[in-house]
Protein backbone atom coordinates (compact mmCIF):
# COMPACT_ATOMS: atom_id res chain seq x y z
CA UNK A 1 0.00 0.00 0.00
CA UNK A 2 2.81 2.36 0.89
CA UNK A 3 4.46 1.73 -2.47
CA UNK A 4 1.21 2.60 -4.20
CA UNK A 5 1.19 5.92 -2.36
CA UNK A 6 4.72 6.63 -3.58
CA UNK A 7 3.62 6.02 -7.18
CA UNK A 8 0.52 8.20 -6.75
CA UNK A 9 2.61 10.95 -5.17
CA UNK A 10 4.72 11.27 -8.32
CA UNK A 11 1.73 11.42 -10.62
CA UNK A 12 -0.45 13.97 -8.85
CA UNK A 13 0.82 15.70 -5.73
CA UNK A 14 4.43 16.08 -6.75
CA UNK A 15 4.01 15.95 -10.50
CA UNK A 16 7.57 16.65 -11.67
CA UNK A 17 6.58 18.97 -14.50
CA UNK A 18 3.53 20.82 -13.26
CA UNK A 19 4.21 20.94 -9.51
CA UNK A 20 7.98 20.69 -9.05
CA UNK A 21 8.71 22.38 -12.42
CA UNK A 22 11.69 20.19 -13.21
CA UNK A 23 12.82 19.10 -16.65
CA UNK A 24 11.46 22.11 -18.45
CA UNK A 25 13.71 21.83 -21.51
CA UNK A 26 12.31 18.55 -22.94
CA UNK A 27 8.82 19.53 -21.81
CA UNK A 28 8.92 22.58 -24.05
CA UNK A 29 11.01 21.20 -26.88
CA UNK A 30 9.47 17.87 -27.88
CA UNK A 31 5.79 18.46 -27.17
CA UNK A 32 4.90 19.59 -30.69
CA UNK A 33 2.80 16.43 -30.97
CA UNK A 34 1.23 14.04 -28.47
CA UNK A 35 3.16 11.07 -29.83
CA UNK A 36 6.53 12.82 -29.39
CA UNK A 37 5.58 13.73 -25.83
CA UNK A 38 4.67 10.09 -25.17
CA UNK A 39 7.96 8.85 -26.63
CA UNK A 40 10.04 11.29 -24.61
CA UNK A 41 8.06 10.50 -21.45
CA UNK A 42 8.53 6.75 -21.82
CA UNK A 43 12.25 7.12 -22.58
CA UNK A 44 12.71 9.27 -19.46
CA UNK A 45 10.62 6.80 -17.40
CA UNK A 46 12.89 3.96 -18.46
CA UNK A 47 15.98 5.96 -17.45
CA UNK A 48 14.33 7.02 -14.15
CA UNK A 49 13.43 3.48 -13.11
CA UNK A 50 16.82 2.11 -14.17
CA UNK A 51 18.87 4.81 -12.47
CA UNK A 52 16.74 4.77 -9.30
CA UNK A 53 17.14 0.98 -9.11
CA UNK A 54 20.91 1.06 -9.66
CA UNK A 55 21.58 3.99 -7.37
CA UNK A 56 19.43 2.53 -4.62
CA UNK A 57 21.38 -0.75 -4.85
CA UNK A 58 24.67 1.12 -4.75
CA UNK A 59 23.69 3.68 -2.10
CA UNK A 60 25.95 2.15 0.55
CA UNK A 61 28.87 1.70 -1.86
CA UNK A 62 29.06 5.18 -3.41
CA UNK A 63 31.09 7.57 -1.22
CA UNK A 64 29.18 10.68 -0.29
CA UNK A 65 31.70 13.11 -1.79
CA UNK A 66 31.64 11.73 -5.32
CA UNK A 67 27.96 10.81 -5.41
CA UNK A 68 26.94 13.41 -8.01
CA UNK A 69 29.50 12.31 -10.65
CA UNK A 70 28.64 8.68 -9.85
CA UNK A 71 24.92 9.36 -10.32
CA UNK A 72 25.56 11.17 -13.60
CA UNK A 73 27.59 8.23 -14.89
CA UNK A 74 24.84 5.76 -14.01
CA UNK A 75 22.21 7.98 -15.63
CA UNK A 76 24.34 8.46 -18.76
CA UNK A 77 24.68 4.69 -19.03
CA UNK A 78 20.91 4.20 -19.07
CA UNK A 79 20.47 7.07 -21.53
CA UNK A 80 22.94 5.35 -23.86
CA UNK A 81 20.94 2.12 -23.61
CA UNK A 82 17.66 3.83 -24.53
CA UNK A 83 19.41 5.73 -27.35
CA UNK A 84 20.66 2.47 -28.85
CA UNK A 85 17.26 0.77 -28.44
CA UNK A 86 15.41 3.64 -30.13
CA UNK A 87 18.02 3.83 -32.89
CA UNK A 88 17.59 0.13 -33.56
CA UNK A 89 13.79 -0.12 -33.51
CA UNK A 90 12.33 3.38 -34.03
CA UNK A 91 14.96 5.08 -36.18
CA UNK A 92 12.61 6.81 -38.66
CA UNK A 93 9.93 7.88 -36.22
CA UNK A 94 10.92 8.58 -32.65
CA UNK A 95 14.73 8.64 -32.86
CA UNK A 96 14.74 11.34 -35.54
CA UNK A 97 11.89 13.29 -33.95
CA UNK A 98 13.55 13.53 -30.54
CA UNK A 99 16.94 14.37 -32.07
CA UNK A 100 19.44 15.92 -29.69
CA UNK A 101 16.88 15.98 -26.87
CA UNK A 102 17.37 12.23 -26.43
CA UNK A 103 21.00 12.43 -25.17
CA UNK A 104 19.94 15.49 -23.18
CA UNK A 105 17.88 13.23 -20.87
CA UNK A 106 21.20 12.96 -18.99
CA UNK A 107 20.90 16.53 -17.81
CA UNK A 108 17.16 16.31 -17.16
CA UNK A 109 16.82 17.73 -13.65
CA UNK A 110 14.09 15.24 -12.69
CA UNK A 111 16.35 12.21 -12.92
CA UNK A 112 19.27 13.63 -10.93
CA UNK A 113 16.88 15.19 -8.43
CA UNK A 114 15.13 11.85 -7.77
CA UNK A 115 18.49 10.08 -7.45
CA UNK A 116 19.64 12.68 -4.94
CA UNK A 117 16.38 13.03 -3.01
CA UNK A 118 14.95 9.53 -3.07
CA UNK A 119 17.02 6.67 -4.51
CA UNK A 120 20.17 7.62 -2.59
CA UNK A 121 18.31 7.29 0.72
CA UNK A 122 15.71 4.56 0.22
CA UNK A 123 15.43 0.82 -0.32
CA UNK A 124 15.16 -0.73 -3.78
CA UNK A 125 11.41 -1.39 -4.09
CA UNK A 126 10.27 2.09 -2.96
CA UNK A 127 12.92 3.60 -5.27
CA UNK A 128 11.55 1.71 -8.26
CA UNK A 129 8.04 2.86 -7.32
CA UNK A 130 9.27 6.43 -7.06
CA UNK A 131 10.87 6.18 -10.50
CA UNK A 132 7.69 4.70 -11.94
CA UNK A 133 5.44 7.34 -10.35
CA UNK A 134 7.64 10.25 -11.38
CA UNK A 135 7.98 8.76 -14.87
CA UNK A 136 4.23 8.38 -15.30
CA UNK A 137 3.70 11.91 -13.97
CA UNK A 138 6.29 13.25 -16.42
CA UNK A 139 4.79 11.28 -19.32
CA UNK A 140 1.25 12.39 -18.49
CA UNK A 141 2.26 16.05 -18.38
CA UNK A 142 4.17 15.75 -21.67
CA UNK A 143 1.29 13.98 -23.43
CA UNK A 144 -1.13 16.62 -22.14
CA UNK A 145 1.12 19.44 -23.42
CA UNK A 146 1.59 17.59 -26.72
CA UNK A 147 -2.14 17.04 -27.16
CA UNK A 148 -3.00 20.69 -26.53
CA UNK A 149 -0.28 21.98 -28.86
CA UNK A 150 -1.06 19.43 -31.57
CA UNK A 151 -4.78 20.12 -31.44
CA UNK A 152 -4.40 23.90 -31.53
CA UNK A 153 -1.40 23.98 -33.85
CA UNK A 154 -2.15 21.27 -36.39
CA UNK A 155 -5.77 20.33 -35.71
CA UNK A 156 -4.88 16.68 -35.11
CA UNK A 157 -4.62 14.33 -32.11
CA UNK A 158 -2.05 11.52 -32.20
CA UNK A 159 -1.87 12.16 -35.95
CA UNK A 160 -5.64 11.79 -36.49
CA UNK A 161 -7.33 14.82 -38.05
CA UNK A 162 -9.78 16.39 -35.61
CA UNK A 163 -10.42 20.06 -36.24
CA UNK A 164 -8.08 20.77 -39.17
CA UNK A 165 -10.90 20.52 -41.71
CA UNK A 166 -13.19 23.16 -40.28
CA UNK A 167 -11.01 25.35 -38.06
CA UNK A 168 -7.78 26.86 -39.36
CA UNK A 169 -4.98 25.52 -37.09
CA UNK A 170 -2.76 28.05 -35.35
CA UNK A 171 0.72 27.04 -36.48
CA UNK A 172 2.15 29.38 -33.85
CA UNK A 173 1.28 26.81 -31.18
CA UNK A 174 3.80 24.41 -32.70
CA UNK A 175 6.52 27.08 -32.65
CA UNK A 176 8.55 28.01 -29.54
CA UNK A 177 6.23 30.84 -28.34
CA UNK A 178 3.30 28.40 -28.26
CA UNK A 179 5.34 26.03 -26.10
CA UNK A 180 6.10 28.69 -23.49
CA UNK A 181 2.51 29.92 -23.55
CA UNK A 182 0.79 26.53 -23.13
CA UNK A 183 3.26 25.56 -20.38
CA UNK A 184 2.61 28.82 -18.50
CA UNK A 185 -1.16 28.38 -18.67
CA UNK A 186 -0.91 24.72 -17.57
CA UNK A 187 1.18 25.58 -14.50
CA UNK A 188 -1.24 28.37 -13.63
CA UNK A 189 -4.12 25.86 -13.84
CA UNK A 190 -2.23 23.33 -11.71
CA UNK A 191 -1.55 26.05 -9.11
CA UNK A 192 -5.20 27.07 -9.11
CA UNK A 193 -6.45 23.49 -8.75
CA UNK A 194 -4.03 22.53 -5.99
CA UNK A 195 -4.77 25.74 -4.11
CA UNK A 196 -8.43 24.72 -4.18
CA UNK A 197 -7.72 21.11 -3.19
CA UNK A 198 -5.43 21.82 -0.26
CA UNK A 199 -4.85 24.92 1.80
CA UNK A 200 -1.17 24.25 2.57
CA UNK A 201 0.99 24.62 -0.53
CA UNK A 202 3.07 21.62 -1.58
CA UNK A 203 6.70 21.97 -0.72
CA UNK A 204 8.70 21.86 -3.89
CA UNK A 205 11.85 19.75 -3.76
CA UNK A 206 12.68 20.83 -0.18
CA UNK A 207 15.14 23.38 -1.53
CA UNK A 208 17.25 20.36 -2.20
CA UNK A 209 17.33 20.26 -5.93
CA UNK A 210 20.94 20.64 -6.74
CA UNK A 211 20.71 20.86 -10.44
CA UNK A 212 17.91 23.14 -11.41
CA UNK A 213 17.83 26.84 -10.62
CA UNK A 214 14.32 27.05 -12.06
CA UNK A 215 13.19 25.21 -8.98
CA UNK A 216 10.82 27.62 -7.23
CA UNK A 217 12.78 27.53 -4.00
CA UNK A 218 15.82 28.87 -5.84
CA UNK A 219 13.90 31.56 -7.59
CA UNK A 220 13.75 34.05 -4.77
CA UNK A 221 10.47 35.79 -5.38
CA UNK A 222 8.58 32.66 -6.32
CA UNK A 223 6.00 31.58 -3.77
CA UNK A 224 3.85 29.12 -5.70
CA UNK B 1 35.02 30.72 -45.55
CA UNK B 2 34.59 33.95 -43.60
CA UNK B 3 31.04 34.29 -44.89
CA UNK B 4 30.10 30.79 -43.72
CA UNK B 5 31.49 31.52 -40.27
CA UNK B 6 29.48 34.73 -40.04
CA UNK B 7 26.33 32.88 -41.12
CA UNK B 8 26.86 30.19 -38.46
CA UNK B 9 27.58 32.86 -35.84
CA UNK B 10 24.53 35.01 -36.52
CA UNK B 11 22.23 32.03 -37.06
CA UNK B 12 23.19 30.77 -33.59
CA UNK B 13 22.38 34.16 -32.08
CA UNK B 14 19.22 35.15 -33.91
CA UNK B 15 17.32 32.46 -35.81
CA UNK B 16 18.44 29.42 -33.82
CA UNK B 17 18.67 31.18 -30.48
CA UNK B 18 19.43 28.46 -27.96
CA UNK B 19 16.93 29.57 -25.36
CA UNK B 20 14.09 31.01 -27.39
CA UNK B 21 14.12 28.69 -30.42
CA UNK B 22 15.74 25.47 -29.21
CA UNK B 23 14.61 25.44 -25.55
CA UNK B 24 18.09 24.68 -24.25
CA UNK B 25 19.18 26.23 -20.97
CA UNK B 26 15.65 27.06 -19.86
CA UNK B 27 16.49 26.49 -16.18
CA UNK B 28 18.98 29.36 -15.83
CA UNK B 29 16.90 31.42 -18.25
CA UNK B 30 13.93 31.29 -15.87
CA UNK B 31 15.95 31.00 -12.66
CA UNK B 32 18.61 33.69 -12.73
CA UNK B 33 17.16 36.26 -15.11
CA UNK B 34 15.68 38.43 -12.37
CA UNK B 35 18.51 40.95 -12.20
CA UNK B 36 20.50 42.09 -15.27
CA UNK B 37 23.80 41.81 -13.36
CA UNK B 38 23.36 38.15 -12.38
CA UNK B 39 21.94 37.36 -15.82
CA UNK B 40 25.10 38.81 -17.36
CA UNK B 41 27.48 36.86 -15.09
CA UNK B 42 25.62 33.61 -15.72
CA UNK B 43 25.68 34.14 -19.50
CA UNK B 44 29.42 34.88 -19.50
CA UNK B 45 30.07 31.72 -17.49
CA UNK B 46 27.90 29.65 -19.86
CA UNK B 47 29.63 31.08 -22.96
CA UNK B 48 33.05 30.35 -21.47
CA UNK B 49 32.16 26.75 -20.60
CA UNK B 50 30.46 26.18 -23.98
CA UNK B 51 33.54 27.23 -25.98
CA UNK B 52 36.01 25.33 -23.78
CA UNK B 53 33.75 22.24 -23.73
CA UNK B 54 33.56 22.30 -27.53
CA UNK B 55 37.33 22.63 -27.79
CA UNK B 56 37.62 19.51 -25.60
CA UNK B 57 34.79 17.30 -26.87
CA UNK B 58 35.26 17.84 -30.62
CA UNK B 59 38.79 16.36 -30.80
CA UNK B 60 37.84 13.54 -28.40
CA UNK B 61 34.90 12.58 -30.60
CA UNK B 62 36.65 12.84 -33.94
CA UNK B 63 40.08 11.50 -33.02
CA UNK B 64 39.23 8.91 -30.38
CA UNK B 65 35.59 7.81 -30.49
CA UNK B 66 35.23 7.75 -34.29
CA UNK B 67 38.64 6.19 -34.81
CA UNK B 68 37.86 3.24 -32.57
CA UNK B 69 34.17 2.94 -33.49
CA UNK B 70 32.96 4.02 -30.06
CA UNK B 71 30.43 6.69 -31.14
CA UNK B 72 27.76 5.12 -28.94
CA UNK B 73 29.75 6.25 -25.88
CA UNK B 74 29.27 9.89 -26.92
CA UNK B 75 26.73 10.80 -24.24
CA UNK B 76 28.69 9.33 -21.31
CA UNK B 77 32.04 10.68 -22.48
CA UNK B 78 30.72 14.18 -23.19
CA UNK B 79 28.94 14.62 -19.86
CA UNK B 80 31.99 13.40 -17.95
CA UNK B 81 34.29 15.72 -19.90
CA UNK B 82 31.95 18.64 -19.20
CA UNK B 83 31.68 17.80 -15.50
CA UNK B 84 35.46 17.53 -15.15
CA UNK B 85 36.01 20.71 -17.18
CA UNK B 86 33.62 22.75 -15.08
CA UNK B 87 35.40 21.58 -11.94
CA UNK B 88 38.76 22.48 -13.51
CA UNK B 89 37.60 25.92 -14.66
CA UNK B 90 36.20 26.62 -11.22
CA UNK B 91 39.47 25.69 -9.51
CA UNK B 92 41.53 27.68 -12.02
CA UNK B 93 39.41 30.81 -11.71
CA UNK B 94 39.47 30.55 -7.92
CA UNK B 95 43.28 30.39 -8.00
CA UNK B 96 44.07 33.00 -10.61
CA UNK B 97 41.28 35.55 -10.39
CA UNK B 98 39.44 35.80 -7.07
CA UNK B 99 37.30 38.77 -8.22
CA UNK B 100 36.09 36.80 -11.23
CA UNK B 101 35.42 33.84 -8.95
CA UNK B 102 33.31 36.08 -6.74
CA UNK B 103 31.23 37.05 -9.76
CA UNK B 104 30.91 33.68 -11.52
CA UNK B 105 31.68 31.16 -8.79
CA UNK B 106 28.20 30.20 -7.69
CA UNK B 107 26.99 29.73 -11.26
CA UNK B 108 29.71 27.34 -12.36
CA UNK B 109 28.55 24.14 -10.57
CA UNK B 110 25.05 24.64 -11.99
CA UNK B 111 26.44 24.67 -15.52
CA UNK B 112 27.36 20.97 -15.49
CA UNK B 113 23.71 20.05 -15.66
CA UNK B 114 22.83 22.92 -18.00
CA UNK B 115 21.42 21.30 -21.10
CA UNK B 116 22.74 24.14 -23.28
CA UNK B 117 26.35 23.05 -22.77
CA UNK B 118 25.83 19.35 -23.50
CA UNK B 119 23.39 20.42 -26.23
CA UNK B 120 25.89 22.55 -28.11
CA UNK B 121 28.59 19.87 -28.04
CA UNK B 122 26.19 17.18 -29.32
CA UNK B 123 24.80 19.58 -31.94
CA UNK B 124 28.26 20.39 -33.28
CA UNK B 125 28.85 16.69 -33.88
CA UNK B 126 25.44 15.97 -35.39
CA UNK B 127 25.78 18.97 -37.77
CA UNK B 128 29.27 17.60 -38.68
CA UNK B 129 30.91 21.00 -38.25
CA UNK B 130 34.69 21.35 -38.49
CA UNK B 131 36.54 22.35 -35.33
CA UNK B 132 36.61 26.03 -36.31
CA UNK B 133 32.92 26.01 -37.23
CA UNK B 134 32.10 24.24 -33.95
CA UNK B 135 33.94 26.88 -31.94
CA UNK B 136 32.16 29.69 -33.80
CA UNK B 137 28.82 27.97 -33.32
CA UNK B 138 29.44 27.51 -29.58
CA UNK B 139 30.52 31.12 -29.16
CA UNK B 140 27.46 32.28 -31.12
CA UNK B 141 25.21 30.08 -29.00
CA UNK B 142 26.72 31.63 -25.87
CA UNK B 143 26.22 35.16 -27.16
CA UNK B 144 22.66 34.22 -28.15
CA UNK B 145 22.10 33.01 -24.60
CA UNK B 146 23.49 36.33 -23.32
CA UNK B 147 21.21 38.35 -25.61
CA UNK B 148 18.13 36.37 -24.57
CA UNK B 149 19.01 36.63 -20.87
CA UNK B 150 19.60 40.38 -21.01
CA UNK B 151 16.40 41.10 -22.94
CA UNK B 152 14.39 38.86 -20.66
CA UNK B 153 15.78 40.35 -17.44
CA UNK B 154 14.57 43.71 -18.76
CA UNK B 155 11.13 42.26 -19.45
CA UNK B 156 11.00 40.76 -15.95
CA UNK B 157 12.01 44.07 -14.41
CA UNK B 158 8.97 45.68 -16.03
CA UNK B 159 6.75 42.85 -14.82
CA UNK B 160 7.59 43.45 -11.15
CA UNK B 161 5.40 46.51 -10.91
CA UNK B 162 2.41 44.81 -12.56
CA UNK B 163 -0.70 43.58 -10.80
CA UNK B 164 -0.85 39.89 -11.75
CA UNK B 165 -3.73 37.47 -10.96
CA UNK B 166 -2.83 35.15 -8.10
CA UNK B 167 -2.74 31.88 -10.04
CA UNK B 168 -0.46 33.41 -12.66
CA UNK B 169 2.06 34.86 -10.21
CA UNK B 170 5.61 33.56 -10.33
CA UNK B 171 6.44 31.01 -12.97
CA UNK B 172 3.29 31.07 -15.15
CA UNK B 173 3.52 34.78 -15.96
CA UNK B 174 7.28 34.42 -16.51
CA UNK B 175 6.62 31.69 -19.08
CA UNK B 176 3.98 33.79 -20.83
CA UNK B 177 6.42 36.71 -20.97
CA UNK B 178 9.02 34.31 -22.40
CA UNK B 179 6.46 33.30 -25.01
CA UNK B 180 6.11 36.89 -26.17
CA UNK B 181 9.89 37.36 -26.17
CA UNK B 182 10.24 34.20 -28.28
CA UNK B 183 7.61 35.61 -30.65
CA UNK B 184 9.81 38.63 -31.37
CA UNK B 185 12.74 36.34 -32.22
CA UNK B 186 10.57 34.55 -34.81
CA UNK B 187 10.80 37.80 -36.74
CA UNK B 188 14.48 37.12 -37.42
CA UNK B 189 13.61 34.06 -39.55
CA UNK B 190 15.53 34.10 -42.84
CA UNK B 191 17.27 37.39 -42.06
CA UNK B 192 20.77 35.92 -41.71
CA UNK B 193 20.88 34.17 -45.09
CA UNK B 194 19.70 37.33 -46.82
CA UNK B 195 22.14 39.50 -44.91
CA UNK B 196 25.18 37.75 -46.36
CA UNK B 197 23.68 36.65 -49.66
Amino acid sequence: MKNLDIIKNGIVKENPVLRLVLGTCPTLAVTTSAINGLGMGLAATFVLIGSNLTISLLRKVIPDKVRIPAYITVIAGFVTIIQMLLKAYFYDSLYSALGIYLPLIVVNCIILARAEMFAGKNKVIPSICDGLGMGIGFTAALVLMGMIRELLGAGTLFGVTVTANFITPMTLMLLPPGGFFVFGILIALANKLSARLEKAPTKSCDGNCISCPACPSNMGGEEA
Amino acid sequence: MMKEMLIIFFTAILTNNFVLAKFLGICPFLGVSKKPSTAFSMSVAVTLVMVIATAATWPVHNYILVKYGLEYLQTIVFILIIAALVQLIETAIKKFSPPLYQALGIYLPLITTNCAVLGVTVLNISESYTLAESLVNSFGAGIGFLVAMMIFSGVRGRMESCDIPKALQGLPITLIAASITALTFLGFGGIVENLFA
